[in-house]
């Protein structure tokens, strides 16, 4: 017995961003919860209209930046006055100014891999395979097409309800996507 | 009445058309022209030129290596280095190299956070030229320790010696940790710009290992607004991080030499001054790449004249800020009464080096100034003959602090003269061998312009404007 396919959602196609950022607001304002916009830059002024909040990649980024520090500063510490002194010139075994290049060097470091992790994190990257990479016409979406898109497991997605929003919103060109 | 309304016997005149501002994609191109025409260069076979510059770029790269092996095998005594002057091409060609990069930072990052809209279109090769150019500065420090195989004692790694750490009272070790930070952020960051565009590249692939290595290397980017909610602002970070790094990186390597007692390097003006000459030697490279290349792979309508001028202004900028400060280092080795420090001045502006100072000052403070001239601007070949004079210039400005500094020290029975061997100077052309070897297969394999980027500043990427669909008209 073959199994039925699952959709996965309704791909909506549209052709400038204008239209596409109409759309967003009015599915937003359907309520929907599960549903995404896809374009080929980041348009602005989506955020709004998607209702989306600020990101939180800058909590990684801090993390990131204030454990590089203090790994600089201990490491330094551990390194030239605990573990193996070496005398310099009658000077402090541990000063924070002689220390404070490289921990500011590894603040920075430790900061951009938090920016970047914390990007891919909170994308769930690396994805590789996902319904909508499957879709010939969506391979546009990194062209110059723009696509609005609800899936099947928003709890208000109806199929012909939802393709209606979406062809009333202006779209011409709407599809079934499946799992 | 709280809007004054304009009565209808004034008639608006629209702006007269030279006071229009210059589009940065001429032409009004679509999203989907900017797409074929910038993944177009990474595809099909490689033009005939290509393979010209190639063929010569991979020899040199070939001379270089085996200067490398003859210098690692035989010992650093096979360059002209000797006392006193143990620093002497090969540390001036890290910090020419370590200079260049400074640019693609300063584009990437610091143009980012001012807004200045026109660095899409040469952000991506000038982060490229970066990497490249720190990958070729960081060959020299190794190999100048002498027992390269021992160089990994440069990096707090646990050693059979007790283990002896490293003397992080030293400028050279906080030069390891900003050099290596800098390669690692800069490549984060360019990794992170090339991530939509490897999609793009990866939805036009028509080979199998073409489609399986660029949608590896896209992570599965779908272009989802929520993506590039978190991706924007993991941007907007990074260059905010980059910003002060690209600003320390020079500055720890100026105290490499201003931390040092010596005459001509104990300065507090170093740091900024480094900097400044810096970013100016890495525009000079960005011009010398991307002026033949703008033609060569018909780029012209997105790297535009006024991006070229815009390029020759910054250079101009940055050139005058290095020329005040060696007029500046001049002033204060006459004012501060140091007769040391003055005498090293004199020195270097009239001993066996003149012709070394000379040319750097006419380099870089008296050939940049033609870029005051419109018509100097927007000669794509004159401004190509200036930026290479300008890295000529800068190379000159490492070589003149570095060398002549040390050929002449407080005693006079510590007086010498450096003379280059072969060695020294073939590993020098072999370093260009390595940058430019990497910079074609760049070209020939990803997105030399930032596809997304430069999309988001055209004006069909407005949702507002009239182009994008926008149903009111108008700039925002």
């Amino acid at each position: 017995m073959a199994e039925t396919p699952k959709p996965y959602g309704i791909v909506a196609e549209f052709d400038n961003p204008a239209d596409t950022m109409h759309a967003a607001e009015r599915v937003r304002d359907k309520g929907f919860r599960k549903w995404d916009v896809f374009t080929p830059y980041p348009v602005h002024g989506m955020d709004q209209a998607m209702g989306m909040k600020n990101s939180k990649v800058g909590w990684f980024t801090f993390i990131g930046g204030v454990t590089g520090y203090i790994t600089g500063m201990l490491m330094i510490w551990f390194m030239n006055a605990f573990d193996y002194a070496i005398p310099v010139g009658g000077k402090p075994m541990f000063s924070p100014i002689y220390a404070f290049p490289p921990s500011y060097e590894l603040t920075i470091l430790f900061g951009a891999f938090g920016s970047l992790g914390g990007m891919l994190f909170l994308n769930r990257l690396p994805r590789l395979h996902h319904p909508l990479l499957k879709n010939r016409r969506f391979t546009q979406v990194t062209h110059d097409k723009f696509f609005v898109v609800i899936e099947a497991s928003d709890p208000n997605y109806s199929e012909t309800e939802t393709r209606n929003l979406l062809e009333s919103a202006g779209s011409k060109h709407i599809e079934v996507v499946e799992e | 009445m709280s809007e004054a309304a304009i009565p209808s016997s004034v008639k608006i005149q629209p702006p007269p058309a030279e006071l229009e501002r210059q589009p940065l994609v001429l032409n009004k191109r679509g999203l989907g022209w900017l797409s074929d025409k910038v993944a177009g260069v990474a595809e099909g076979k490689a033009p005939g030129w290509w393979w010209m510059a190639f063929i010569p770029s991979v020899l040199m790269l070939g001379i270089g290596f085996v200067c490398v092996t003859y210098l690692i095998s035989t010992g650093v005594g096979v360059w002209g280095l000797n006392h006193p002057v143990a620093w002497a091409w090969d540390i001036t060609n890290f910090v020419f190299w370590i200079g260049i990069g400074h640019a693609g930072t300063l584009i990437s990052a610091i143009l980012f956070l001012l807004r200045q809209r026109w660095r899409t279109s040469i952000n991506r090769a000038a982060e490229a030229m970066t990497i490249f150019a720190v990958m070729c500065a960081g060959l020299f420090p190794l190999i100048h320790v002498g027992r390269a195989w021992l160089g990994w004692w440069l990096l707090p790694i646990p050693n059979s010696n007790g283990p002896i750490w490293p003397q992080f009272r030293s400028p050279l070790e906080w030069d390891v940790f900003a050099v290596s930070t800098y390669f690692t952020v800069s490549l984060l960051f360019w990794y992170m710009g090339l991530i939509p565009d490897l999609a793009v590249m990866r939805d036009r692939a028509k080979t199998t290992i073409r489609k399986f290595l660029y949608g590896l290397f896209a992570l599965g980017w779908t272009g989802s607004n929520r993506h590039w909610s978190n991706y924007e602002k993991a941007y907007l970070l990074l260059a905010g991080l980059s910003t002060p790094l690209v600003l320390s990186v020079h500055s720890i390597v100026s105290f490499d030499f201003a931390v040092a007692q010596l005459p001509g390097w104990h300065t507090t003006i170093f740091p900024p001054y480094f900097v400044a000459g810096a970013v100016f030697s890495g525009f000079g490279m960005v011009l010398t790449l991307l002026i033949p290349v703008r033609s060569l792979c018909n780029l012209e309508e997105v790297i535009t004249v006024r991006h070229v001028e815009l390029m020759c202004k910054v250079t101009l900028a940055t050139g005058s800020i290095v020329g005040y400060a060696y007029s500046m280092e001049f002033f204060i080795a006459y004012y501060g009464g140091n007769p040391y420090e003055l005498d090293a001045f004199i020195y270097r502006a009239t001993g066996p080096y003149w012709w070394a100072y000379w040319t750097m000052i006419t380099c870089n403070v008296v050939l940049p100034q033609l870029f005051w001239f419109k018509k100097v601007r927007t000669n794509m070949l004159l401004v190509f003959i200036l930026s290479i004079t300008v890295n000529i210039g800068m190379w000159f400005e490492r070589f003149v602090i570095i060398a002549t500094t040390l050929a002449r020290e407080f005693m006079p029975s510590n007086w010498g003269y450096f003379i280059p061997t072969w060695v020294d100077i073939f590993t020098f052309v072999g370093t260009f061998g390595l940058f430019l070897t990497l910079f074609l297969l760049f070209m020939r394999y990803l997105p030399m312009i930032a596809v997304s980027e430069v999309k988001g500043v055209t004006p069909q990427a407005d949702p507002h404007h009239p182009m994008g669909g926008g149903k009111l008209g108008g700039h925002h």
